[in-house]
């Protein structure tokens, strides 16, 4: 085998990560990561948004530390940002005061290369990346696309070995990433680049399984590998294809599958108080009901049929996924959905009965609106201040999953009657307009 | 011709700063407007001078506040401390240790009153450094990181240019400012040292003591063009500069421009003059001068800071304050009585009620009129500028003609000397809610108009919030304001009659006459704990008010 005389190009170890919790207290949000990439491969790193793969992705770019485990590049453990290690941004990261072709020759700043050197190979990248004529352009008066195009340029320029992308395409409109993305293949696939590896972190399954040679699917909180997927299928792959269906569904149906599992672990822990809880606005619940029972699906989906269908995102489709299996208006099995007996009243019945049926789904099965609503009754006067609740939940979560989930369970009672809050003073109250 | 001539002109005022000085026979001050323009050249050198020194403070202590957290435990409150310190009050202390340093030369009030400007305009450009370099986004910083730029690079690349929006308008700010205490810091007189520096200053306090208001007409008229000059020929340019380096990727409606900085760019001989200079700096910034990698490139460690080193290091901060606190009290103990600190407190509360009152009038006047003018295009592109010029302009030019009209007609000093400290810093709240009122987004407004909202409503719910930040940000300089020009505004003189308003700054004032510096100090102290005191309780809940209020997120 060549695994055995070539290094990998880059090589995590059982990479652990955790962040200091206000009480102090670590809280773990990458455990035990194996990943190595050999030459030539595309890998991706698929998971929900909050699910770690940036902080990993940092982390092989040298930008972030680990708790425990090692980072090889190419065979030495890494110290921090490397020659030949570079990263493409979500948001793009370009300097608004430097021009395109000087946001490009800061690819090369590192190097000290004399400065017509510099600026004859910014030119030849910004040609290659399809910018030729823009070199003299502030990045605000380019287009997303345009500009993630620079961004690729300033990547590729000093001509990286290992080229990280985080979510790259994810900031754009479909159309302009569509054709960033086939131009990069192209590119990749004609060997244009000199680049030997990649890594792209993503949310979008499709994406992945049309870029990457092997998925690694995250489960999240905190996260792990939950599967690793070869992609075998020739380039340039074609998304109607039966093999390529097979593939993204396989990935739907582990996404599905964990979530179910984590949901389920979570409501065992401290009575269920600490579960996380999508913000998911109660229209939008509303909505893909009305979708999921209606024709063809009848309340039946495919997970990934129904993503088409609506245009939807993994990070956005199982948030909602998500919040109908708490509330157990639909059941989530494999890669489907399917609507409960209660998913189905609720989509027949008009405005008042729904608000009913909900207030009473979110009392039994959301422990955290339950909880509010039992020490508000108990209160005298009926108020309570939202810092309590803050503190029982970062027990159990980080801060931003805590405030995530607070700002649910808040959207949540207030549509259901169960209680109000003020956010000027901070506080929950059963008010007047509450019954 | 343009350059070449300001070239000229630094030169004749630089020469002169450094002319020997002997204390016995200063220049006299004349009193002929030909003399003029000489010594508003002096005056604008210092002012040049004093922003040099505080670009360089800020560039410094923002960044080493920035760049190391134990450094920030210490500097930042320090910042903030002498932040509320009246500016004249530097000057009563630091004049006699300059003219110390330097003696028998000119050099010494010179740095003096250079140093007074200095402390009206560096803490708060530094603030804002400091500001922008901890708000540098993340991703840019990634982004530097990932591509290994050196600490200079860095510095010159990334956070230099991110930060020079705020820092150019904090500069504009400052300098407005400056004009006021230019002007004040020229002629002063600290127990027996006696001081008046050629400049517009001198010539106001000169024309004071002859009763010639022909010659402060002269003087307005004079500082009328150099700020004029100043603003065109420096700030202009430098705002329309300073476009290219907003973070906001998209393109704004309105860009500023200077007719200086077309010319600069569009003048194929400047432009020749120009590259060479533009390619140095490309180089200097480009440059590595990078430390051993390992200490550069060091990762985001996410352990937890070493207790220990922080203790030791809070441990030496509180044993240094404790030592100034002991001195103080040795030196204060043995001059002052507590009768002194009533005195001074009590004369403090009569200069709080008057900074009070003067913003609550000023408000009620400027607020309507601002709205006015600010939800009128036209006339907003008319006022506003006039609005900058007013604040811009030291008002302690026109202090004698206000005295002039109060020994005319009897009027009692103690009410009637106070508008003299807002006359000049009013107009920040005229033109923050000119830049509130034309910044309301037209479909709130458009919303109201359709719904027909009632008046009355319409200022309470619409307008008014709408404003608020703005007004807060202005009401917050004025108010700053106030307090620094009470030290010249609550005793003035008219040739031989001298008007006392009483208060912390006549105290104060009286004080540095007399060369007591115990007392200068216990007034400067009680002032700067009244204005500490105001800006904890009142202006900073405000302005989180305003903040979170208006906020959609």
């Amino acid at each position: 085998m060549t695994t055995e005389t070539i290094p990998p190009v880059i090589d995590l170890r059982k990479i652990n990560m955790a962040f200091a919790r206000p009480t102090g207290e670590p809280l773990p949000v990458l455990v035990d990561i194996d990943l190595s990439i050999m030459e030539g491969e595309i890998v991706g790193l698929l998971g929900r948004s909050g699910s770690g793969k940036s902080t990993l992705l940092r982390i092989a770019g040298g930008l972030i530390r680990p708790t425990s485990g090692e980072v090889l590049y190419r065979g030495a453990p890494l110290a921090g940002p490397a020659e030949g290690i570079t990263i493409v941004f979500q948001t793009f990261a370009l300097y608004p005061w430097l021009t395109v072709q000087e946001n490009v020759e800061l690819g090369l700043d590192a190097l000290a290369l004399p400065l017509d050197e510099a600026r004859r190979r910014a030119t030849s990248a910004i040609d290659l990346i399809g910018l030729d004529g823009f070199q003299s352009a502030y990045p605000r008066e380019l287009s997303g696309g345009m500009r993630q195009r620079v961004g690729f340029a300033r990547a590729i320029v000093s001509d990286p070995t290992l080229l990280l992308m985080d979510e790259p395409f994810s900031a754009l409109d479909v159309l302009t990433a569509e054709t960033l993305r086939t131009d990069f293949l192209d590119l990749w696939t004609a060997r244009q680049l000199p680049t030997k590896a990649v890594l792209l972190v993503t949310h979008n399954i499709e994406e992945a399984v049309l870029m990457c040679d092997r998925i690694l699917v995250l489960a999240s909180n905190p996260a792990h590998v939950a599967a690793e997927i070869r992609v075998p299928l020739p380039q340039p792959r074609n998304r109607l294809d039966a093999a390529f269906h097979a593939i993204v569904d396989e990935i739907y149906s582990i996404l599905t599958s964990r979530m179910t599992e984590s949901i389920g672990a979570q409501s065992q822990i401290n009575r269920g108080l600490a579960q996380r809880l999508p913000r998911v606005s109660i229209y939008l619940i509303g909505g893909f009901i009305e979708k999921l029972i209606s024709p063809p699906f009848d309340g039946y989906a495919e997970m990934a049929r129904i993503a088409a269908s609506f245009n939807l995102q993994v990070n956005w489709l199982f948030p909602i996924a998500e919040a109908l299996h708490i509330l157990e208006f639909a059941e989530l099995k494999e890669a489907s959905i399917k609507l409960t007996a209660a998913g189905r009243v609720f989509a027949r019945s008009g405005p008042e009965e729904r608000k009913r049926l909900f207030r009473e789904h979110l009392l039994r099965f959301v422990p955290l609106a339950a909880h509010i609503r039992q020490v508000l009754d108990d209160r005298e006067g009926h108020a309570a201040p939202r810092a309590r609740f803050e503190f029982e939940l970062q027990d159990h979560l980080d801060g931003r999953d805590a405030e995530r989930t607070l700002r649910a369970v808040v959207g949540w009672g207030r549509y259901a009657g169960l209680f109000d809050y003020d956010d000027k003073s901070r506080t929950f109250r059963i008010g007047q307009t509450v019954a | 011709m343009l350059v070449l001539g300001l070239i000229l002109l630094i030169g004749i005022g630089a020469r002169q700063m450094v002319a020997p000085f002997v204390s016995a026979h200063q220049a006299e001050i004349s009193l002929a407007p030909a003399a003029l323009p000489l010594y508003t050249l002096r005056t604008v050198m210092r002012m040049l001078a004093a922003l040099a020194a505080s670009l360089t403070f800020t560039f410094t202590y923002a960044t080493l506040a920035a760049k190391s957290r134990r450094a920030e435990m210490v500097l930042i409150p320090i910042l903030d401390v002498l932040q509320s310190v009246p500016v004249l009050g530097y000057l009563s202390f630091t004049v006699t240790f300059f003219v110390a340093l330097f003696p028998g030369n000119v050099l010494g009030p010179e740095l003096a009153a250079i140093f007074a400007i200095f402390t009206s305009q560096a803490w708060n450009m530094a603030f804002s450094f400091y500001q922008g370099l901890r708000t540098v986004p993340n991703e840019l910083d990634e982004a530097s990181r990932a591509f290994r730029a050196s600490a200079w690079q860095r510095f010159w690349r990334l956070e230099v240019p991110f930060a020079m929006p705020g820092l150019i308008w904090n500069m504009m700010m400052s300098m407005s400012g400056g004009w006021f205490f230019v002007v004040a810091s020229e002629a002063i007189s600290v127990g027996d040292v006696q001081i008046a520096l050629p400049g517009v200053g001198s010539y106001v306090a000169r024309a004071i003591q002859e009763r010639d208001l022909a010659a402060v007409g002269w003087a307005i008229a004079a500082m009328t063009i150099a700020i004029i000059c100043y603003d065109q020929l420096l700030f202009r340019p430098m705002v329309a500069w300073a476009e290219k380096f907003r973070f906001e990727q998209t393109a704004a409606q309105t860009v500023p421009r200077s007719w200086v900085l077309d010319l600069l760019r569009g003048s194929n001989l400047l432009r020749s003059i120009n590259q060479p200079i533009g390619t140095a700096a490309r180089k200097i910034t480009r440059a590595q001068l990078s430390l051993p990698p390992g200490i550069v490139h060091r990762m985001t460690v996410w352990s937890p800071p070493r207790r220990a080193v922080d203790i030791i290091w809070i441990g030496l901060v509180a044993a240094g304050i404790a030592y100034v606190v002991w001195a103080l009290a040795q030196f204060a103990g043995a001059a002052l009585a507590w009768d002194d600190v009533a005195i001074a407190v009590s004369n403090g509360g009569l200069t709080l009620l008057r900074v009070a009152i003067l913003i609550v009038i000023a408000s009620v006047i400027w607020v309507p009129i601002g709205v006015a003018v600010g939800l009128r295009p036209g006339l907003t592109a008319k006022v506003q500028p006039i609005a900058q010029f007013l604040a811009a302009f030291p008002a302690n030019l026109l202090f004698p003609v206000v005295v002039f009209l109060i020994v005319r007609f009897d009027l009692t000093p103690r009410i009637w000397l106070s508008p003299l400290m807002i006359l000049g810093t009013q107009w920040y709240i005229l033109f923050n809610v000119i830049a509130g009122a034309s910044a309301f987004p037209s479909d709130f407004r458009e919303a109201a108009a359709t719904f027909r909202v009632r008046r009355w409503r319409w200022w309470r719910q619409v307008m008014l919030p709408g404003i608020f930040p703005y007004y807060v940000t202005g009401a917050i300089t004025a108010s700053g304001g106030a307090w620094n020009a009470s030290i010249v505004s609550e005793v003035v003189s008219w040739g031989p009659t001298k008007l006392n308003g009483s208060g912390l700054g006549a105290y104060i004032a009286q004080m540095t006459v007399a060369g007591d510096f115990p007392r200068i100090a216990l007034g400067i102290a009680v002032m700067s704990i009244l204005v500490i005191t105001m800006n904890r309780l009142i202006w900073r809940p405000l302005y989180a008010f305003a903040e979170r209020r208006t906020r959609l997120d």
